[in-house]
């Protein structure tokens, strides 16, 4: 198959898609997780391919396993915080090796733009004694991609790929390749206990030889281009890798630079060659010290101010931060603080105008803006249940998607969640220690598949009375709506059985079960409140499917408040809904603002219309009547 | 070239992202470097949006750094003056007259912003601030999503720009039923300043 050569802006994520198929892979398996979403999306559309949404990271990393010791290149896809779900198989995969080439593309998340810590995936790379490949913008990250095959192929390992946020959603010019490579045909399926079967015997016999293939990788990694020297003087030189790179370029032009596309295993020499020629020699890498704790290993001696005292034992961490992603002007300010650059002269602002007699204007104005965080979109489905739940002051165990926006005030409804999957077990622990309240978990389909059934299995099992909504929307939807076992049909669009969460929950063992329309607040309360006198565990399924999928959008119908009815008691506030709004006027009677609804956000879901307990928030058919008229 | 850094600020699902898709190909268009950054996810939901993006001969950093940014466009006035900062000054600013109101304020915890308070915030940092009233004018012509082609034909008025590249990337960008709609409002766009 062949293409034009052509340049054109494409995101880190379109560009680790297009470097894949370049690579000739041919299967790839991922879960969706920001920021690394949009590099399955993209694959699954390109020509002879397979790509699919697995459950979680474990099962995708394994399918991709399996396809590559079936002969294929494959990839696997995930967010960093995925890794830890698939860490048992990224251990066996690198003591196995693989029969065709094996990639992993982790996306880091530097500063948790959309994530609930920053750790740092290259540490994971030194853990499992495989190589991590660090793209700096698209253009590397579709060429170290067929890099990423060759060195997996070359040395019998999986190989990790790790973008950050910054590479993954920013756009760069990228010249795509006009080949695809061409896998010769597999051959029988290996039939190599020794080398496939991690028994104790078989798994002692793999050590020494991955330890044998971490040295030979060292070697590599002294003469690959992957990791580069730009000369440009002696005064200072710069050790380097991922985004970076395009700071140190942006801050020092005058800087030399080793540029590290390979961020494990590092090459010593190379690195003790440059740092020689150097007056100063320093690190800048974005999180944990990776770089600078092996650099500072080799005897290497950094660069440190007179009387410095950062980067000592545990923080290895000498100019730039350990917390938080970089940017030019942190790169800059740090590198001033420490005598690397000139002081710079303070910004200009203009003179403060003089504030109008009437009219006295803050000046500390943007301190006291209000928040716009992020909140459930105006006809989630999710809403009810968080109303309803605020109101049952219960201690709520929530869980990782759309629906861990219900801690948002006015709905504050969620006093734990910490990673996927965890909301039934961290309930369940605090029933068993004899907690006094009684504990509702919460969590949404496609987090359920992910890591909850088994949780849930223990709820049933060793018999806690925790209750568990599930909040069947349809679809994974936080991520952008990507399909799961509950969508009915794939990500390359082939239809599929649907899971049946209520006969799963029943054959796990739950004997009360109830399946209600999402939006019906009063049946959600109604259901709550017989449970919480019902000591035994129980599952609500709140089913309605995501109002951003295209279905739901075609019946998008803005509501309207009857000015007359309403009084201002502000209690349709209290849902959280971003559609309702203060209008102008003001009640007589109660001199409060009364409600008003923006037509462009309201989709009609109704719940405001049943919380009002004036009837002053018309229903859809009360709307439709008055259409009519 | 001179580098040009160009931040777009506004609330979640109003399109800030496809604004800033259109001046990164436009980038390219004028023969220069292009870099587009921005962040999905717990952004996208209804929350404030920021979006990088940089012009020059050779771009390195995709982030502008704060107080470094050249143009400033906001969709939505709020996230306008809360990204007051990352401007330099005398920076050119274009603000969609539309506001978009936050729970927070709905729920009583804060103050939406006047106009005159915006007013004064930018004065500090710069004269050069544009006001247009994008949803409105798009609304005339018959369909409120158009706002952000409005704020863009502003921009190319304001920037003197050819009219023809700028009308290439957004046809290119939009189904053939929304190519005129699109055409108009960017017309009125530049009209409007």
């Amino acid at each position: 198959m062949t293409e034009e050569l052509v340049k054109r802006l494409l995101s880190g994520n379109e560009a680790l898609a297009r470097g894949a198929w370049e690579a000739g892979v041919e299967v790839a398996s991922g879960y969706p997780g920001t920021p690394s979403t949009e590099i399955l999306e993209n694959f699954a559309k390109m020509p002879g391919v397979y790509a699919e949404w697995a459950p979680n990271e474990k099962v995708a990393l394994d399918v991709a396993i399996g396809a590559a010791y079936a002969g294929k290149r494959a990839i696997a896809t995930m967010k960093h915080v995925g890794v830890n779900v698939a860490a048992d198989s990224l251990f066996y995969a690198a003591s196995t090796g693989v029969e065709a080439g094996l990639v992993i593309i982790v996306a880091d998340d530097p500063s948790m733009h959309s994530s609930q810590n920053e750790q740092d995936t290259r540490n994971y790379a030194k853990f499992t004694r495989i190589p991590c490949l660090d793209p700096a913008d698209s253009q590397e990250a579709k060429d170290m991609m067929l890099s990423a095959f060759e060195l997996s192929e070359e040395f019998d390992t999986p190989v990790l790929m790790r973008p950050t946020t910054r590479i993954c959603h920013t756009d760069s010019l990228v010249e795509t390749g006009p080949d695809r490579y061409q896998q010769p045909e597999p051959s029988k399926y290996p039939r190599n206990p020794a080398k496939y079967v991690m028994v104790p015997a078989n798994a002692r016999g793999r050590h020494p030889l991955v330890e044998k293939r971490l040295e030979k990788m060292t070697q590599f990694a002294e003469n690959t281009p992957l990791n580069r020297v730009e000369m440009r003087g002696k005064k200072l030189g710069i050790i380097t890798n991922g985004v970076a790179y395009q700071y140190a370029r942006e801050v020092f032009p005058k800087a030399s630079v080793l540029k590290l596309g390979m961020s494990y295993p590092l090459p010593p020499q190379k690195i003790k060659d440059f740092s020689s020629q150097m007056d100063k020699i320093i690190v800048l890498e974005e999180l944990d010290p990776f770089i600078e704790e092996q650099v500072l290993l080799m005897g290497v001696k950094l660069y440190k101010p007179d009387g410095w005292d950062a980067g000592a034992y545990p923080h290895f961490k000498s100019i730039f931060p350990i917390i938080g992603e970089l940017d030019p002007k942190i790169v800059r300010a740090n590198a001033i603080r420490a005598g690397l650059l000139p002081e710079e002269k303070g910004t200009k602002l203009r003179a403060t105008p003089v504030p109008q007699a009437d009219k006295v204007i803050p000046l500390n104005l943007q301190e006291n803006l209000p928040n716009r965080p992020p909140v459930l979109c105006p006809g989630c489905p999710h809403r009810s249940s968080f109303y309803i739940l605020h109101k049952l002051k219960r201690p709520i165990n929530g869980d990782i998607g759309c629906y861990t926006l219900g801690v948002v005030p006015p709905l504050s409804a969620m006093d734990t969640c910490g990673c996927m999957g965890a909301s039934m077990g961290v309930a369940h622990g605090a029933v068993v220690a004899g907690d006094s309240e009684r504990h509702i978990a919460v969590i949404g389909d496609s987090t359920f598949f992910h890591t909850g059934v088994q949780a849930l299995m223990n709820v049933a099992y060793n018999g806690s009375n925790v209750i568990t909504i599930i909040m069947d929307n349809r679809i994974t939807s936080m991520t952008g709506q990507q399909e799961n076992p509950a969508s009915g049909k794939t990500l390359q669009g082939r239809v599929a059985n649907e899971v049946d969460i209520e006969a799963l929950v029943r054959a796990i063992g739950i004997k009360k079960v109830k399946r209600v329309e999402a939006y019906d607040v009063d049946a959600i309360e109604k259901t709550l409140k017989e449970w919480l006198k019902i000591d035994e565990p129980a599952v609500l399924i709140t089913d309605h499917a995501c109002a951003l999928v295209p279905d739901e959008r075609q019946k998008y119908l803005a509501l309207d408040v009857v000015e007359e009815d309403c009084n201002g008691c502000t209690l349709c506030f209290r849902i959280g809904c971003p559609a309702i709004i203060k209008s102008d006027k003001v009640d007589e009677k109660t001199q409060r603002p009364i409600a008003e609804i923006d037509p462009l956000l309201c989709t009609g879901c109704e719940i405001c219309s049943q919380v009002c307990p004036r009837d002053a928030i018309l229903f859809r058919d009360d709307v439709l009547k008055l259409k009519m008229v | 070239m001179k580098k040009t850094k160009i931040l777009l600020t506004g609330v979640g699902g109003q399109g800030t992202i496809l604004a800033s898709n259109v001046l990164a190909e436009l980038g390219i268009k004028l023969g220069y470097d292009s870099k587009k950054a921005e962040v999905h996810g717990m952004s996208q939901r209804g929350g404030s949006v920021i979006s990088h993006v940089s012009w020059g001969e050779e771009v390195f950093s995709p982030v502008i750094p704060e107080g470094e940014a050249d143009i400033l466009i906001s969709f939505e006035k709020l996230e306008a003056i809360r990204f007051v900062g990352g401007i330099k000054p005398d920076a050119m600013v274009l603000i969609n007259d539309y506001e978009i109101i936050p729970i927070t304020v709905s729920f009583g915890t804060g103050e939406y912003p006047s106009n005159e308070e915006i007013k004064s915030a930018f004065a500090r940092v710069t004269e050069n601030v544009h006001w247009v009233k994008g949803v409105a004018i798009a609304e005339e012509l018959g369909n409120a999503k158009a706002g952000n082609v409005v704020l863009l034909g502003a921009l190319s008025k304001i920037l003197e720009m050819d009219v023809n590249v700028w009308l290439d990337v957004i046809v290119a960008r939009v189904p053939p039923k929304f190519v005129e709609l699109n055409r108009k409002a960017f017309q009125a766009g530049r009209d409007a300043v």
